[in-house]
């Protein structure tokens, strides 16, 4: 583990000194690549510019979360409960799926404004579908004689759903929303590029135009550190949550 | 008092078993003995209602069922402990989910525990212990069925030959202390002559009752007695020939 620690750092700054010293050496255009360490100043500088627009990123993507977990859970239960609902709306679902949800990003913006709603909207339905899918295939890789032994218990539904069947797809269901709240920063970002006021990717497509490449770096940054921070934050309830793996 | 008659299942256009019978007196450790896949888990399965009889009825006390449901606690050689619950927690399962009182249930689940020597781990989770204790608390869970009847679907067999030797003294409590009524499969039949009041000898499948042998000698009993040794000898021999004719 400490060896590959090493070599995961070893190997960011090799990258970071190649990029660092080539654009000195080949003298590049602070416009078209900064270094690195202009990126990173000028992430820490302007904070006080860019992390307002980071907090409205931030909500967007919570709330595409909250409303994905508020939907997709009570789904992915129903479905698992009635196998003819999950037929029944399975076709939807994956089609839902094989609709490019970037491609209707301008179409939200029509219908929900340039506000907060339509990157919301786009955060949800993006994360939506993992965590239902996942957390259905976690329902139903229960145990057959788990659920014979409940059975005999004469438990009701619920109460096996409780004591049994959700304990039970907790490992699938965190790792559907470990790829949801990824994806969700995306879905966020996008929606912003099309048509926003404020956000990071509102500020990107802005600094671009105005080729304050480094400023599109340090939104990057600002975005990665979101998404990491995100990303570790579900691994540590994970860790909380399910202390039996 | 438990009876099976005429019970038929063909699974897959083969017979796996037709016209059984089956008793289980009040009170008696009643065994099941035959090869692997003779289809004694598919007579459990029936009984526990995983699969539905072609033919045959179940009756328990006189009283015609489809399945057993209701009137059974069924133990295997999994434990079945769910990781994310304590061993108490697990055992008070069946009451937790047949609406019990669950101050009374724990005292009695507390006893459980001492009596069958796991006092002590109460709060330890399942993969904390060990596969002996595990099962023993599979027997304490089984026990808070409350029900009278039990089947166990060789329980002892994932278990290490010196751990199984002091499970079967338990599983013989489940007769002389809790006055249960056993209907127990295994192919051990070692353990069964050391258990069982009458040991059902089993053809390979279809499977059909080929013999039984009623020991009425008293319990605890030594592997060593000669009277079981005698037993033990007959019923390998025959086992022995059909498996020497199914290969022939």
């Amino acid at each position: 583990m400490k060896l590959a620690n090493l070599i995961s750092a070893a190997l960011v700054a090799g990258i970071l000194g190649l990029w660092e010293g080539a654009t000195r050496i080949m003298e590049i255009p602070v416009f078209i690549l900064p270094p690195p360490s202009s990126i990173f100043a000028t992430a820490i500088i302007q904070a006080p510019r860019i992390l307002p627009h980071a907090a409205i990123t931030f909500s967007e993507i919570i709330l595409g979360i909250f409303l994905a977990l508020c939907t997709a859970v009570p789904l992915a239960i129903a479905m698992f409960a009635k196998p003819t609902l999950e037929k029944a709306l399975a076709p939807f679902l994956v089609a839902s799926q094989a609709v490019p949800v970037f491609a209707i990003a301008p179409l939200l913006v029509v219908w929900l404004g340039y506000g907060i709603a339509s990157k919301v909207f786009m955060a949800w339905i993006i994360i939506f579908f993992p965590i239902t899918i996942s957390l259905l295939s976690g329902l139903k890789s229960c145990d057959h004689e788990f659920r014979v032994m409940f059975r005999l218990m004469n438990a009701s539904f619920f109460d096996t759903l409780i004591l049994l069947y959700w304990p039970w797809a907790l490992p699938q269901f965190f790792a559907g929303l470990r790829v949801g709240v990824t994806v969700a920063t995306i879905g966020a970002v996008i929606g912003e590029w099309v048509g926003a006021q404020q956000g990071l990717g509102f500020l990107m497509i802005q600094s671009n135009a105005r080729l304050q490449v480094d400023l599109v770096f340090a939104a990057i940054l600002w975005l990665t550190v979101m998404g990491l921070g995100m990303w570790t934050l579900v691994g540590f309830l994970e860790k909380k949550i399910i202390r039996w793996k | 008092m438990l009876q099976v008659s005429g019970a038929a299942k063909i699974y897959k256009g083969q017979t796996i078993f037709s016209g059984l019978d089956l008793c289980v007196a009040q009170g008696q450790f009643k065994v099941l003995v035959g090869p692997s896949g003779c289809g004694k888990s598919t007579l459990f399965d029936s009984l526990t209602h995983v699969i539905n009889l072609d033919q045959g009825t179940i009756s328990w006390n006189h009283k015609k069922l489809t399945h057993l449901g209701r009137h059974a606690a069924y133990m295997q050689q999994k434990d079945l402990l769910l990781p994310w619950f304590s061993l108490m927690e697990n055992a008070l399962l069946p009451s937790k989910t047949g609406k019990q009182n669950m101050n009374l249930m724990k005292k009695k689940a507390e006893k459980l525990f001492a009596r069958l020597g796991l006092k002590g781990y109460e709060s330890h989770y399942p993969h904390e212990v060990s596969g002996g204790m595990r099962q023993r608390c599979a027997l304490v869970r089984t026990l808070m069925f409350n029900r009278d009847l039990i089947l166990l679907d060789e329980p002892l067999s994932a278990l290490d030959a010196i751990t199984r030797r002091s499970l079967q003294s338990l599983l013989l409590l489940l007769q002389t202390e809790f006055k249960k009524t056993i209907l127990m499969i295994t192919h051990d039949i070692e353990e069964a002559l050391l258990l069982a009041d009458e040991v059902c000898l089993l053809s390979p499948i279809p499977m059909v009752i080929k013999e039984q042998f009623v020991l009425d000698w008293p319990k605890p009993r030594r592997f060593n007695d000669p009277r079981l040794l005698k037993i033990k000898e007959h019923m390998l021999a025959r086992l022995e020939k059909d498996l020497d004719r199914e290969a022939g």
